[in-house]
């Protein structure tokens, strides 16, 4: 009888255990992150300034918010920005790892190249790429003095073209790690039956049309995954590269929010803009992780 | 908004208790003085300190004028450690002390009279409530011009004291294929041409009317649509690169004679002393035109946090030992700016500082000494940060003179 | 290893090749275009860069700058370098990268192989947590470390580097452990093995690939962070983004571009030795797992 009480005892704590292990980790998130998610809700509701107080006020910092051109600027922004910066380094990053996948001599090399820039924050970078774009001292400038007069370059100087200038540096952070998730893709596909296929007289480009890229589909995911979400914190990369100018012409939503709630000290509007941008990533985020989840059970 | 801080404070106090006030004798300085000529002049401070056996833990954060500085500050005295002292400019700190959060330094004023030999505009932003509650560095002003002589000469120009003389002299150095002006397109640069150009435009009592009182008749008045055309000629002389450009690369190109003039504060001046170049000979300072007789000004000050109860010893120390007029010279001669006390020897200083200290004994005297707006030192940030978006836009292209008088009134409305 | 040098079976013919490398060898010089920049101007004497001409060799080499930055540089009123920085982030950097990756690594264990009910909704909590921007949970977060007494200090900053990595790493370990054969847990359950003895035994010793990957995450985003670090670091404790910074930034002072770009390449160096050293090992992390879903 003892034994099997004991033995009760410890099948009992053997399922306890995985839930004791997790729950550390759910506390931290739940506070850290969804504790400080209504907290900042409420924010948005209160006349905070400087520091936070609890003054109600209503939807006054939404309203205000929407009446600001400022904002809607962030807003454009953000969708050109995000659009162009998925879709950009997940061709590049596609287009390399096939490249990279052919047998390529030195890739031993060339994929550290492609990888490092993700090591490197946009504080060490940051003026690097500012001077490089600059026509006066960066590319245009060399391309000058190497005898190429006509050659122009000035899109970070133009307000309707610096926001590509920020693409263009955050794709180059970025599109070596995405080359690197689609090359472990490829690295798993089973040769065995591409040599089939091409067995049967298959071209190259229907072998990756029809059967490589649809099995990549679970690198296309992660990959979206990780530049949705680097693509909506992007702040070092605006701060460093163009300040927000031309004009306001760079401005994001976490630069926005950013500057509000610190330089501005209008705390509500930085609070109200935040849950704004917390709801979009939600509309965008809680589908796609719905329907991953759902299907891996 | 006080009772939050007071909150705060307590829980501070509980926290301080069941630590124990370890470093009783240091003082924590969180600043945003991290170059070298300006790090090694506050270090001059921190010896005299240590003579006196204080401690000094640095707590330097760089970084966009100080505003990381002050995102640091609210994240520390939020988690109920605030620093002993806080470098801190303008209206950050008038805010700070409307929420309780600074030490009353009357005693140490009063003791060392600094009602007497500080400027009066300048103690509208170190007292609150007739309270001392912050002692002031120096006294940097933004309305100045930096010139290359050589350029000027080679063009026969001399410095113009008028906007009409400016217009003819940019106009001459354009015709003869030099960058007339050199600038920086940051929000800030922006704004700080501005302020030069609004005293120059509607004179002292516009300008305080504008962005001081914020009088949105003055806002929206022809004289500020008049201001913003002549922000356009700027516009239109200077080199199509500006956009983003830093301030002491706009100044390399002075210095370098590929353009004539640029508007920038006194902080310019250490980039042409750095290059070698001397005042008068190599280059020219001389307020922007228009502006002979007013100075606009920003200054930095260190704040002390009350530490519960009256001002600390140390903090006392530490306020007194910035108020010496020997650390006063000894900074400010390094710093580019001029001594926040008007009764220091100028006997250190070049040519340009000479200058600068008697305009400003000469405008406080005759009540031509006003904040300046781009610093931060004319209206709260949110307001000086609503004026710069409408500023830039305007200097980018975005609108046009009679858009932006419009927008501005809209803009600092929305702001307050 | 074998997997991850081996290339497709697909054959190009010569034309397609050489069109192949010029494309991989023009995004090479693309991708060390910013490196190349900082490097030729961090061995350049200041007048050079002021002078123009920021792609050119310099006239005259020089390794001051680096010098300087390293250990003469005014990073506060003292001129230190960024040299005691450095050894403030390690202290940070190590164990906040190892307790995420410990923590991640039994999180993803208990989300695969110990699963009840609302697992799934658990994990898309924790995975939706990764999207959170940093700039809100500031204020509320210094009031955290506040009242836990751990404001100021080096644990204050791993505690956030824990939290918010916590969601990566889960992510990865949950993935990499999906992939293994579960049939293995449950016959040493059988076994009598406990919940710690078969993640001791069977699950770790295959995690590597996976936790290389974490690792290189973490440590490159934990070092690299400057608003954590500057908010909740006292100012001796500061880590090398502050110190680097302060270096680079300055409001109103002369501006050293060259020791600027030497000390951004030190600052840079770990996590750049990161990416080399275990880069190899990157792909197949990736690969084992962290993409197959």
């Amino acid at each position: 009888m003892a034994a099997r009480a004991e033995a009760d005892l410890r099948t009992r704590l053997q399922n306890w255990i995985p839930k004791l292990v997790l729950s550390p980790s759910l506390a931290m998130i739940f506070v850290f992150v969804y504790g400080f998610i209504l907290f900042t809700l409420y924010l948005s509701f209160t006349d905070s300034r400087m520091l936070p107080s609890f003054g109600w006020v209503g939807l006054e910092n939404y309203s205000k918010l929407w009446r600001l051109s400022h904002w809607e600027i962030s807003l454009t922004n953000m969708g050109i920005f995000a659009g162009l910066y998925i879709v950009v380094c997940t061709v590049i990053g596609l287009m390399l790892a096939i490249f990279l996948d052919q047998k390529i001599r030195g890739e031993g090399v060339l994929r550290p190249l492609y990888l490092y820039p993700m090591a490197l924050s946009f504080i060490v970078t940051g003026t690097a790429w500012k001077w490089f774009l600059d026509p006066g001292i960066g590319l245009e400038n060399t391309m000058h003095l190497w005898g190429w007069e006509s050659f122009s370059f000035n899109w970070i100087k133009d307000r309707n073209y610096a926001i590509y200038c920020l693409v263009l540096a955050a794709v180059w952070q970025t599109s070596g790690f995405v080359m690197a998730m689609f090359l472990a893709g490829l690295r798993g596909i089973d040769n065995e039956i591409l040599k089939a296929a091409q067995m049967d007289g298959a071209s190259n480009w229907n072998l990756y049309r029809r059967i490589i890229i649809p099995q990549l589909r679970p690198a296309f995911l992660s990959a979206f995954v990780i530049l949705a979400h680097l693509a909506i914190k992007t702040f070092d990369l605006v701060i460093a590269l163009t300040g927000g100018g031309p004009g306001r012409a760079t401005e994001l939503p976490a630069t926005f929010m950013y500057s509000y709630t610190f330089t501005r000290n209008q705390m509500g509007i930085g609070a109200a803009s935040a849950v704004i941008m917390l709801m979009t990533i939600a509309a965008i985020m809680i589908p796609y992780l719905y329907a991953e989840l759902r299907e891996r059970k | 908004m006080n009772k939050t801080y007071k909150h705060l404070k307590l829980s501070a106090a509980a926290l301080a208790l069941s630590v124990g006030v370890a470093q009783a004798a240091d003082v924590e300085v969180l600043h945003w003085w991290t170059s070298g000529g300006e790090a090694a002049a506050l270090n001059v401070l921190k010896q005299d300190l240590e003579g006196q056996g204080i401690g000094w833990q640095d707590m330097p954060v760089a970084g966009g004028g100080g505003t990381e500085a002050m995102t640091v500050l609210r994240a520390r005295v939020t988690a109920g450690n605030a620093p002993t002292a806080v470098q801190m400019l303008g209206f950050d700190i008038l805010d700070w002390a409307k929420e309780g959060a600074l030490a009353d330094l009357n005693a140490t004023a009063a003791a060392e009279g600094w009602d007497a030999v500080v400027p009066e505009a300048l103690q509208a932003f170190a007292k609150h409530d007739g309270k001392w509650i912050s002692a002031p560095v120096n006294v940097h002003s933004t309305n100045w011009v930096w010139a290359n002589k050589a350029v000027l000469d080679a063009n026969g120009i001399s410095a113009p004291t008028t906007w009409e003389e400016f217009v003819a002299a940019v106009e001459t150095l354009h015709d003869a294929g030099v960058t007339a002006i050199a600038h920086g397109g940051q929000a800030w640069q922006d704004a700080t041409v501005f302020d030069a150009v609004a005293m120059s435009t509607g004179g002292p009592d516009f300008y305080k009317a504008a962005f001081i009182d914020l009088d949105p008749t003055a806002l929206g008045s022809d004289t500020m649509k008049e201001a913003f055309d002549r922000m356009a000629f700027i516009r239109d002389h200077v080199d199509e690169n500006f956009s983003g450009r830093d301030w002491n690369l706009a100044t390399a190109m002075v210095i370098n004679g590929e353009a004539g003039f640029q508007m920038m504060g006194d902080w310019a001046k250490g980039e042409f002393l750095n290059a070698g170049k001397v005042p008068g000979e190599d280059f020219l300072c001389f307020r922007f035109p228009g502006t002979g007789s007013q100075v606009t000004f920003n200054a930095d000050q260190f704040a002390m946090f009350d530490q519960g109860g009256p001002v600390s010893a140390e903090q006392a120390a530490l306020a007194s030992a910035i108020l010496s007029p020997s650390f006063q010279s000894a900074f400010n001669v390094v710093k580019g700016s001029v001594p926040a006390r008007t009764d220091v020897s100028d006997e250190a200083f070049d040519a340009c500082a000479k200058q600068g200290m008697k305009d400003l004994a000469a405008a406080s005297a005759s009540g031509n000494l006003f904040g300046s707006m781009a610093h931060g030192h004319a209206a709260p940030a949110s307001v000086k940060n609503a004026i710069y978006d409408v500023v830039t836009a305007h200097f980018n292209g975005e609108y046009d003179s009679a858009t932006a008088v419009t927008e501005l009134v809209e803009a600092v409305s929305i702001a307050q | 290893m074998a997997a991850a040098t081996q290339g497709t079976a697909i054959r190009t013919g010569r034309v397609a090749r050489t069109f192949i490398y010029l494309v991989l060898l023009l995004f090479a010089l693309f991708y060390m275009l910013p490196l190349y920049v900082m490097l030729v101007n961090s061995v350049k004497p200041l007048s050079e860069i002021t002078g123009g001409g920021m792609m050119n060799l310099p006239e005259i080499w020089t390794v001051e700058p680096w010098r300087k930055a390293w250990s003469e540089a005014q990073i506060g009123v003292q001129p230190t370098g960024l040299k005691p920085y450095f050894w403030n982030s390690i202290k940070m950097v190590v164990p906040a990268v190892a307790m995420s990756t410990i923590l991640g690594a039994l999180n993803g264990y208990v989300l695969t192989k110990w699963r009840f009910r609302g697992d799934t909704i658990l994990f898309g909590l924790m995975l939706f947590a990764c999207f959170i921007p940093f700039q809100i949970v500031l204020i509320p977060m210094a009031r955290v470390l506040g009242v836990l007494g751990l404001a100021g200090s080096t644990w204050g900053l791993v505690l956030v580097h824990l939290v918010y990595g916590i969601g990566f790493t889960t992510l990865y370990f949950r993935n990499y452990y999906a992939a293994f054969p579960t049939e293995l847990v449950r016959a040493a359950q059988i076994d009598g093995a406990g919940f710690f003895q078969i993640f001791w035994r069977i699950l770790l010793p295959s995690s590597g690939p996976i936790a290389v990957v974490s690792i290189i995450w973490q440590f490159t985003n934990i070092w690299n962070d400057f608003l954590f670090g500057a908010s909740f670091a006292a100012g001796n404790g500061a880590p090398m983004t502050v110190a680097l910074n302060n270096l680079v930034q300055s409001s109103t002072g002369v501006k050293e571009y060259n020791v600027h770009f030497a000390g951004a390449i030190l600052a840079a160096t770990p996590t750049l030795l990161v990416y080399i050293v275990a880069g190899r090992y990157f792909v197949r992390g990736l690969m084992a797992g962290s993409v197959k879903g």
